[in-house]
């Protein structure tokens, strides 16, 4: 199964067949078309800015225009955008302009310069340019590629005259189709003004574009900057990009990165080919050696570039088929028809019209939908509409819920629906007139008409049994056994519940918590507490038949903490005492669950268990395990078995868990091999989380455990949710990834969903997808909030659909497909051995960039490493993702932390995957103590760090803070409080509070970090050379794995030769 | 020596013991002519104030197979220091702390008044009682409190020393700890699941476990209170269970409408008995069981938890369509057994208005020699008086109960034991004197009773070995001799021997002698506990047949008359009586279902074979007084001619004790006349039966149902449906007269089941 999932993408032995077939289509299709469509009618044009329309919407500004929209409205699925959609035309390239602009000037400045240096060494090394490289772009006029579009456009103007640079996009868009070629060649960004658009997107913000009619002016004078340097850049044509110039003339610090955007257009097509080939040539002899690391395109800079095109700016969804900026930016998020980026990303935002051009470019197709995403304080929360007694109306064929994809007709008294086109009545009660665009009058009254996210009463109908849910409750299960006792870990559970209950998360404006909690311990038995309010004392309820688990009471198991507070309190006091002479060291773990499900089944509730565990359960009991941790087997056919839980037992628990709503959470408490992939198949399946503590103690572990546990508990949750994705006609949903359990093939069942949980859903094509209509996505959630209410919750996502590859590259998003790309590795490697796996992972890489190669980017030399822009560092996140301990078939690393990695990694988000394959390097020892920012990240590799230097590393799970030895003693002091760093010894496990300004700062960045990461991370103090230094630097992921794994530059020379090898 | 009425009485005074034949016939075959078995109803622990204990152990036969106790039977030859077992002949000498012994220095066994005597022996540590309380919480609120409050105060009629437990349970079975300090503490167990002894004793953490090898590890701390955490001493948990007890409540889970509660009575006693088991086995122990309603899931259930489906009546057993019986019954069958081979009894306290299950659960006690107590409520004073009557003392204000009883036979050669009926069971103990052919629980010559107390009585069935053609000599005696041991109250040992000897007697020339010693009542009884035996295992019908067989047989052996003729028909006195003893039998609740629920027949026949002589007579056929202007309070016929109007009647059935007011006192009452000064008179009479019945309920246990009715009341029908009817709707023929009331019955009245009595006996052709 999985393997399809993984494997299905692009199959792997097709692929090279494919490949013929590439080039074929690739020479002609993409580009050409592009083309015509582009000297021809302006049509392509409008097309694209349809989607765009939207943006303006919000604006509202004044594009009330033209019947222009009239045209295009037709296709338009968004009924209430449509005005302001069709802005005129022109109005749309002026905004284009605009925002192009913006991206460029950063881009233009920085990425020219990088794009050209790598070429260089690349060239040098055999590796063609990278996308980036924007001073390619000049040399090989336009060819196809879109992403190289931006660029070529600048080549010829460069050539032609050097402002058009700037002009680039500008120019293309609006008006001057002049430029000969270029503009043919931006044609094609333009017609997808999507390209430029997304480039754009963030300029999005209607109004900004409308102040920029000038879009000439406006470009000219960002990009002016910009330009200025870029231009230089690109004009020296071939041989001016050799000379980092391009960098150096960046404007301030991009140098490196060469503007992702610059890079994209400029990079690939033009520069490479001509000039580079021979530049290449040159260097590549001597070079090769000692190839400058940065060279190669850096994942730092481009979030750096990104945050800095796109921090702090408002990203308005109005625009179908934009892609949103990095996760790793920090920006604001305006609803205005899709769902917001933070609850669905997309691989990418153009998918292929047709099911083979998509199997040609090997490009999966995914959406990761993080439906509880927590969103930051100044966006607004989601809207709750409720449609009354008869329930959210929807589609009579499809079952869609009423969307802004939903068009109505005759006269507002019909809706025909954007999924299926099925035509359906609209209820009385629902009834709105239309206006003369043929939107609904309330359309800016009804979330459900405007906005991409909102949630549904849901009536009875969509309850169990017909009757309305309890709310949720929490139950604490507390293994006692001789390990858990004497490490103190219950009593600093049971001291710490004392606080955490009082702040357990509750609905907004409610003075407390609507979830019951209770109390459970165990070890080879059970014991329940009876905490009724009414009692003195909390009563004991001990189940020593874990062959048939139940629950011992009812009323007193599950109360409001509010009103049990004193007994709960007596009870958490005496816990720790009770079992202070306890001699039991079995313990067991199925029946525990299973008391937690008997619990939730007779109170009829759903909720959440938090299991704290010490050790294999071994006790004479169902789910009895037994230690199976063979390192003998890593390397071999056999290896998958080590993820593979034990059948049986936990298979049907995980069932029972996800109908009744209970979800897992699981803190183990390990000092040996616990068989986790076996204890967590059941959080897994049930929306839980595992967290694991090595050798715990109480003085190194205790506060990271408590911070997580807090986290844990106050996390926003939904339970006994129930999802589907619907899709337009012509491509559907067809395999997940998740914390999550299918019963069938289209719903997603989660015991419960919190603000951390993501799944990744792949999508393949049915049909033929339309360029018009695009793709439409309505994900679906039913789940009962934490005050009992059950709640459908609306994702609505709108995606291009386009006969060019190129737009599909220009629009991906390498950290979704990263995300992807883990998650379904990480499935597959319980089918396969690792060795197939990470083939496929290689072989799909560099079929995808061979693609592009062939089919988008301008022609040249082969020994040129061309990327798409927007899959510039989408190596260096392969190759990291190819070293995660699941994928490393090494003996040293222990099989629980293998499992666990990959258990985990499967509910990730993107964020999660982003910074779990490249982690954050920050250099400490130079911070600006003055600045609100802090430092900015370095790239991860060994090379960034200096003996004298203090870093402070994180990837959202460990995070360390690495001293050089000859770190000054002063900042020893200031920061440790020791005289040396000699003196550090024992696990300091946190930074002491001195008050000294760069102590603060750093603790702040620190505290900061740990507040911002859905876990809590153990602050680990690492000395250079010192033992512990090891597993620091297996996250420093350009470098050569310690386990084994290329560095990132082997690792892209690798792939180069598989692409070159693709593509003779 | 005087009458046999007197001898009779005598013997039963002296060893508790009730023949029915006290002169017995010298072999099988006259023995089996005689129809009524050599039987007798011995009461083991007969309260005997005059018998101080002797404290010293018994001596006994030497002989292996025999070991008899010396009894003043046996005869002793004083110089030589030697003893003849009087059962096997074996000359034994005497123990060296004899060594004293003359003719006229002898120990008390050798007494002659000493044929009973008890003994007071050491057999390791004294344990203490235990008591064992489970209790059903699926009750009313008010019947709980009730409950509740009974527990509370029996606590404090315990000996401190004794150990109590507290199970309780509903939907679940809780078994509370009571040793813990701090949190209460209990274990729960699935009210669905039947577990076995072992598996409840490991999930009760009582056995021992392996020797753990962790190493690092501080050693176990001697969990020696382990095993009894459940089981503490009454004075150091008094409090606590007393606040335990306290804060009990309904069983929480909630009952859908049109369902029963769920009652996992079955799981509650396994883990009980289980419990027991594990820690106290062969000591004495009472389980004592609270319900308010039948078992509605889990093994042992009976009836499901439908409303709907009501619980089976005796209509259903009969077609067959009670679909729970054969399993319940057999689950609780063989807990009985189990409970019973480790000594523990099972007490069952059933108060509900609807049937509990104790058809199915009855064995529990009568195979451990438990109490049954039924009652409509526990709020009422029937069930809080029989249960403090449970803990009531002696005269050495000792418990009236014993533990753990094993009661033997021994008999002379001429005669086997065939069996006993009565709430023991059989220690498969085989042996010389034990017949083949069985009577009640047989095959055996020892019986163990878990619970006695002083008026447990035991019918033992005896037959006679030697063949008509050698039959036992003349002048000889026969000699049965009854060992039995068990745990006093105060927890010691002890021994009680009763030796009897009756001599035996030619039935072709001293038929009248044998005749005359018939002790028809002590016959009519044992004759009952046949048919009652017979009554579990066979169709109604089948024993009243057998019965009538036996009563047409015993008339035509003794009755005198001309063939033919019914009405020269005429019985002596020592049998006189034995007629109407069976009419009454064949129409009381023991044989006839009609009109009682399953349980209730249990619950009558439960008693009825373990009372003594008198109450079961009493049971058969109810005692009447009246009380009239005319006289003192008189007994009178069990007769409708007995109700008349300017009578009040008082009418003793054990199980209901009834006062009748006639319908002129009736009317007199109503009127108020005794509230008036100058009918003090009348007030007096009507205080007479009161005072009486009050005196009944002092000592009856379990307390009878106390009924106060009149003429017309509706709770007449209890008299009614007791007295003979001798007048009916049928033969109303004297109107006018002072005839009693008409009874609506079909059934005969004494006289027609005389005369067909007579036919059949006098008939040539039966």
């Amino acid at each position: 199964m999985s393997q399809q999932g993984y494997v299905a993408a692009p199959p792997y032995s097709q692929a090279q067949p494919g490949m013929g077939g590439y080039q074929g289509g690739f020479g002609t299709g993409p580009a050409q078309p592009l083309y015509g469509h582009y000297g021809g009618p302006p049509q392509a044009f409008s097309a694209p800015p349809t989607g765009m329309m939207k943006s303006p919407v919000s604006s509202a500004v004044g594009m009330p225009p033209p019947p222009v929209s009239s045209q295009y409205n037709p296709n338009v699925q968004q009924n209430g955008a449509h005005p302001q959609r069709y802005p005129a035309p022109p109005a749309a390239s002026a905004a284009y302009g605009q925002p192009l602009q913006a991206p460029y000037n950063s881009m233009g400045s920085a990425a020219p310069p990088p794009a050209q240096q790598l070429t260089n060494q690349m060239g040098a090394m055999n590796l063609g340019n990278y996308a980036s490289g924007p001073m390619q772009s000049p040399p090989p006029p336009p060819t196809n590629s879109v992403a190289q579009q931006p660029f070529q456009i600048s080549p010829p103007p460069a050539m032609g005259q050097p402002q058009m640079p700037p002009g680039l996009q500008s120019p293309h868009m609006s008006p001057q189709m002049s430029p000969p070629q270029s503009p043919p060649a931006t044609m094609p960004m333009a017609g997808p003004p999507m390209a430029g658009s997304q480039m754009a997107g963030p300029p999005m913000a209607g109004s900004q574009m409308a102040g920029p009619p000038m879009a000439g002016s406006q470009m000219a004078g960002p990009p002016m900057a910009g330009m200025g340097r870029p231009f230089p850049g690109p004009p020296p044509g071939p041989g001016g990009f050799q000379q980092l110039g391009p960098g150096a003339a960046g404007p301030p610090g991009y140098p490196q990165q060469g503007g992702q955007f610059g890079g994209q257009m400029a990079g690939p097509q033009t520069g490479m080919p001509g000039a580079f080939p021979g530049a290449p040539g040159g260097l590549a002899g001597p070079p090769q050696k000692k190839l400058d690391p940065d060279s190669i395109p850096s994942t730092t800079q481009v979030i750096e570039d990104d945050q800095v095109k796109h921090g702090g700016q408002v990203y308005s969804t109005n625009v179908r088929g934009q892609v949103p900026p990095l996760v790793t930016t920090d920006f604001t998020v305006q609803d205005q028809g899709n769902a917001s980026p933070r609850f669905m990303r997309c691989t990418t935002y153009s998918l292929p019209c047709t099911a083979d051009l998509a199997k040609q470019c090997q490009v999966p197709l995914a959406t990761i939908i993080k439906p509880f995403a927590t969103l930051p304080k100044n966006e607004t929360p989601l809207y709750v509409v409720n449609h009354g007694e008869t329930g959210p109306i929807r589609c009579n064929r499809c079952k869609a819920y009423m969307c802004p994809y939903m068009q109505f007709i005759d006269g507002g008294r019909r809706f025909q629906c954007g999924f299926c086109n099925c035509v359906n009545e609209v209820p009385v009660f629902y009834f709105q007139h239309l206006d003369h665009m043929g939107r609904r009058v309330d359309l800016y009254e009804r979330p459900e008409l405007s906005l991409g996210s909102y949630e549904f009463i849901a009536t009875m109908e969509y309850c169990k049994n017909n009757k309305r849910p309890n709310p949720p409750a929490y139950i604490f299960m507390i293994d006692v056994s001789y390990n858990n006792i004497k490490s103190g870990l219950v009593r600093l559970i049971c001291d710490e519940l004392k606080t955490l209950l009082e702040n357990l998360p509750r609905e907004e404006g409610a003075e407390s918590s609507a979830i019951k909690v209770g109390f459970v311990t165990y070890n080879k038995i059970l014991h329940f507490y009876n905490v009724k309010s009414a009692l003195a004392q909390p009563q004991m309820m001990v189940v020593s038949d874990t062959a048939e688990m139940f629950v011992p009471l009812l009323d007193g198991f599950l109360v409001n903490y509010q009103e049990s507070r004193a007994v709960i309190s007596n009870l958490l006091d005496q816990i720790p005492d009770m079992f202070a002479d306890t001699n039991e060291s079995e313990t067991v773990f199925a029946p525990v669950i299973q008391a937690g499900v008997e619990a939730f089944k007779a109170a009829e509730c759903s909720g959440k268990l938090f299991i704290f565990h010490s050790s294999m359960p071994t006790a004479e009991a169902p789910g009895k395990l037994k230690n199976r941790d063979d390192k003998k087997l890593v390397n071999t056919e056999k290896e998958k078995t080590l993820f593979q839980p034990q059948k049986g037992v936990y298979e049907q628990l995980s069932k029972d868990c996800v109908a009744q709503g209970c979800c897992v959470d699981l803190f183990l408490f390990p000092s040996q091999y616990v068989d986790l992939a076996t204890m967590a198949d059941v959080p897994s399946h049930t929306g839980g989380s595992v967290y694991k503590y090595n050798n715990f103690q109480v003085e190194t572990d205790g506060e990271h455990f408590l911070r997580e546990l807090r986290k844990d508990v106050q996390k926003n949750i939904g339970f006994d949710a129930i999802m589907r994705v619907r899709t337009s006609t012509g491509f559907r949903a067809t395999d997940f990834f998740g914390a999550i359990h299918m019963n069938n093939t289209t719903d997603i069942e989660m015991a419960a969903v919190d603000c951390e949980k993501a799944l990744t859903v792949e999508l393949k094509h049915d049909d033929t997808l339309s360029e018009e209509t695009g793709a439409l996505m309505q994900c679906a959630l039913l789940y009962t909030t934490i005050n009992g209410e059950r709640r459908l919750r609306i994702h609505n996502l709108s995606l291009n659909c386009s006969l060019q590859l190129s737009e599909l590259y220009k629009s991906c998003e390498t950290d979704s497909l990263i995300n992807f790309f883990a998650k379904s590795a990480y499935r597959a490697i319980l089918n396969q051995p690792l060795k197939n796996v990470k083939e496929i992972l290689v072989n799909q890489t560099a079929h995808m960039l061979a693609c592009y190669r062939k089919n988008c980017a301008s022609p040249s030399a082969a020994s040129q490493l061309i990327l798409p822009d927007a899959m510039k560092v989408f190596p260096v996140y392969m190759n990291s993702l190819m070293k995660t301990a699941p994928l490393v078939g090494s003996t040293e690393l222990s099989t629980d932390d293998r499992a666990h990695q990959r258990l985990s990694v499967m509910g990730m988000g993107v964020e999660d995957t982003q910074l779990l394959l490249y982690p954050r390097l920050i250099p400490l020892h130079n911070t600006d103590v003055s600045s609100e920012a802090p430092p900015a990240p370095l790239r991860c590799s060994e090379e960034r760090l200096t003996d004298s230097g203090m870093f402070l590393l994180e990837n959202g799970h460990s995070m360390f803070l690495w001293l050089g030895q000859a770190s000054p003693p002063d900042l020893i002091q200031n920061i440790l409080n020791l005289p040396s760093l000699a003196h550090l010894q024992g696990h300091m496990c946190a930074l002491p509070e001195l008050d000294n300004p760069l102590s603060k700062k750093i603790r702040s960045i620190i505290t900061g970090l740990l507040e911002k990461r859905p876990n809590s991370m153990k602050l680990q103090i690492v000395r250079q050379k010192d033992k512990p230094e090891l597993l620091f630097r297996q996250f420093l992921v350009e470098d050569k794995g310690l386990h084994g794994g290329a560095s990132y530059m082997d690792f892209l020379c690798y792939v180069h030769r598989e692409i070159r090898q693709l593509l003779t | 020596m005087a009458t046999y009425q007197e001898f009779i009485q005598q013997n039963e005074d002296r060893d508790g013991v009730r023949f029915s034949w006290n002169l017995w016939p010298s072999s099988r075959l006259e023995a089996t002519r005689l129809v009524v078995p050599v039987s007798c109803l011995f009461t083991p622990l007969k309260e005997r104030p005059d018998l101080p204990p002797v404290q010293y152990e018994p001596v006994l036969c030497s002989r292996a197979n025999c070991k008899a106790v010396l009894n003043p039977l046996c005869q002793v030859d004083f110089r030589a220091k030697i003893w003849a077992c009087n059962f096997c002949f074996q000359r034994n000498p005497f123990p060296p702390s004899y060594a004293g012994i003359s003719e006229v220095n002898q120990p008390a066994e050798l007494m002659p008044q000493f044929s009973t005597i008890e003994y007071i022996v050491q057999r390791g540590p004294p344990t203490p009682l235990i008591f064992l309380y489970v209790v059903d919480t699926c009750l009313e609120e008010e019947d709980l409190q009730a409950l509740k409050e009974s527990l509370q105060m029996s606590l404090s009629l315990l000996p401190p020393n004794a150990l109590v437990g507290l199970i309780t349970f509903g939907r679940m079975v809780q078994v509370h700890e009571l040793s813990c300090e701090g949190i209460a503490k209990s274990y729960v167990f699935r009210g669905t699941k039947d577990l076995s002894a072992k598996q409840i004793q490991e999930m009760l953490g009582l056995t021992k476990p392996a020797a753990s090898g962790q190493q690092g590890r501080p050693p176990a701390p001697q969990d020696a209170a382990a095993s009894c955490r459940f089981l503490q001493p009454v004075h150091r948990v008094d409090m606590n269970l007393t606040d335990l007890l306290g804060e009990l409540q309904r069983d929480p889970w909630p009952v859908p409408q049109g369902k029963r509660p769920l009652r996992s009575t079955g799981v509650a006693l396994s883990v009980a008995v289980g419990l027991l088991e594990g820690t106290f086995p062969n000591t004495g122990a009472r389980v004592m069981l609270f319900i308010g309603g039948p078992p509605t899931q889990g093994p042992g259930m009976v009836v499901g938890d439908e409303l709907k489906t009501p619980i089976r009546s005796w209509h259903d057993i009969q077609k067959d369509n009670a679909r729970h019986l054969k399993k319940a019954t057999k689950y609780y069958e063989a807990m009985a057994n189990r409970s019973a081979v480790n000594g523990h009894s099972i007490d069952i306290y059933a108060c509900a208005l609807d049937q509990t299950g104790l058809l199915e659960m009855k064995c529990l006690s009568n195979l451990t020699g438990g109490h049954i107590v039924m009652g409509d409520s526990f709020n009422t004073s029937l069930f809080k008086q029989t249960f403090q009557r449970v803990f009531s003392k002696d005269y050495n204000g000792d418990f009236r109960m014993a533990f753990g009883s094993v009661m033997e036979v021994k008999t002379s050669r001429e005669l086997k034991v065939c069996g006993a009926i009565g709430p023991c069971v059989s220690l498969n103990s085989k042996g010389s004197c034990v017949s083949e052919n069985e009577m009640g629980v047989g095959g055996t010559s020892q019986w163990k009773v878990c619970s006695l107390n002083p008026s447990t009585t035991l019918g033992m069935y005896f037959e006679v070995v030697n063949q008509h053609n050698a039959p036992v000599p003349q002048g000889g005696r026969g000699v049965i001799q009854f060992v039995t041991q068990y745990q006093h109250s105060n927890t010691q040992r002890r021994i009680r021997v009763s030796t009897i000897a009756r001599n035996w007697a030619d039935a072709q020339s001293q038929i009248q002698h044998i005749e005359s010693s018939f002790d028809q009542e002590a016959a009519a009884v044992l004759m009952a506990r046949l048919g009652v035996f017979r009554a579990e295992s066979e169709e109604g019908p089948d024993v009243l047949r057998w019965l009538d067989r036996q009563l047409i047989r015993l008339c035509q052996k003794f009755g005198q008359f001309n063939k033919d003729d019914p009405t020269s028909f005429k019985l002596s006195e020592s049998l006189s009586l034995y007629p109407q003893f069976m009419f009454h039998l064949r129409r009381s609740p023991f044989l006839q279902v009609f009109n009682n629920s399953p349980d209730e027949s249990s619950y009558y026949r439960h008693h009825f074979v373990r009372q003594d002589l008198t109450q079961s007579l009493i049971m058969v056929q109810p005692i009447l007084y009246s009380y009239s202007f005319y006289g003192p309070p008189e007994p009178v016929l069990l007769d409708s001619s007995s109700i008349l109007p300017d009578r009040i009647l008082l009418m003793d059935t054990f199980f209901q004790l009834v006062i009748y007011h006639g319908e002129t006192i009736a009317q007199w009452r109503k009127a108020g006349y005794q509230e008036m000064a100058e009918y003090e008179n009348f007030k007096q009479l009507l205080q007479a039966p009161l005072d009486d019945a009050q005196e009944i309920l002092q000592t009856r246990f379990p307390m009878p149902r106390y009924v106060d009715t009149e003429h017309g009341g509706s709770q007449a029908r209890f008299l009614l449906s007791k007295v003979n009817p001798s007048q009916t709707h049928n033969n109303l023929y004297a109107w006018g007269q002072e005839t009693g009331a008409p009874i609506l019955t079909d059934d005969v009245s004494l006289q027609v089941f005389m005369d067909h009595l007579k036919k059949l006996a006098v008939s040539s052709s039966a």
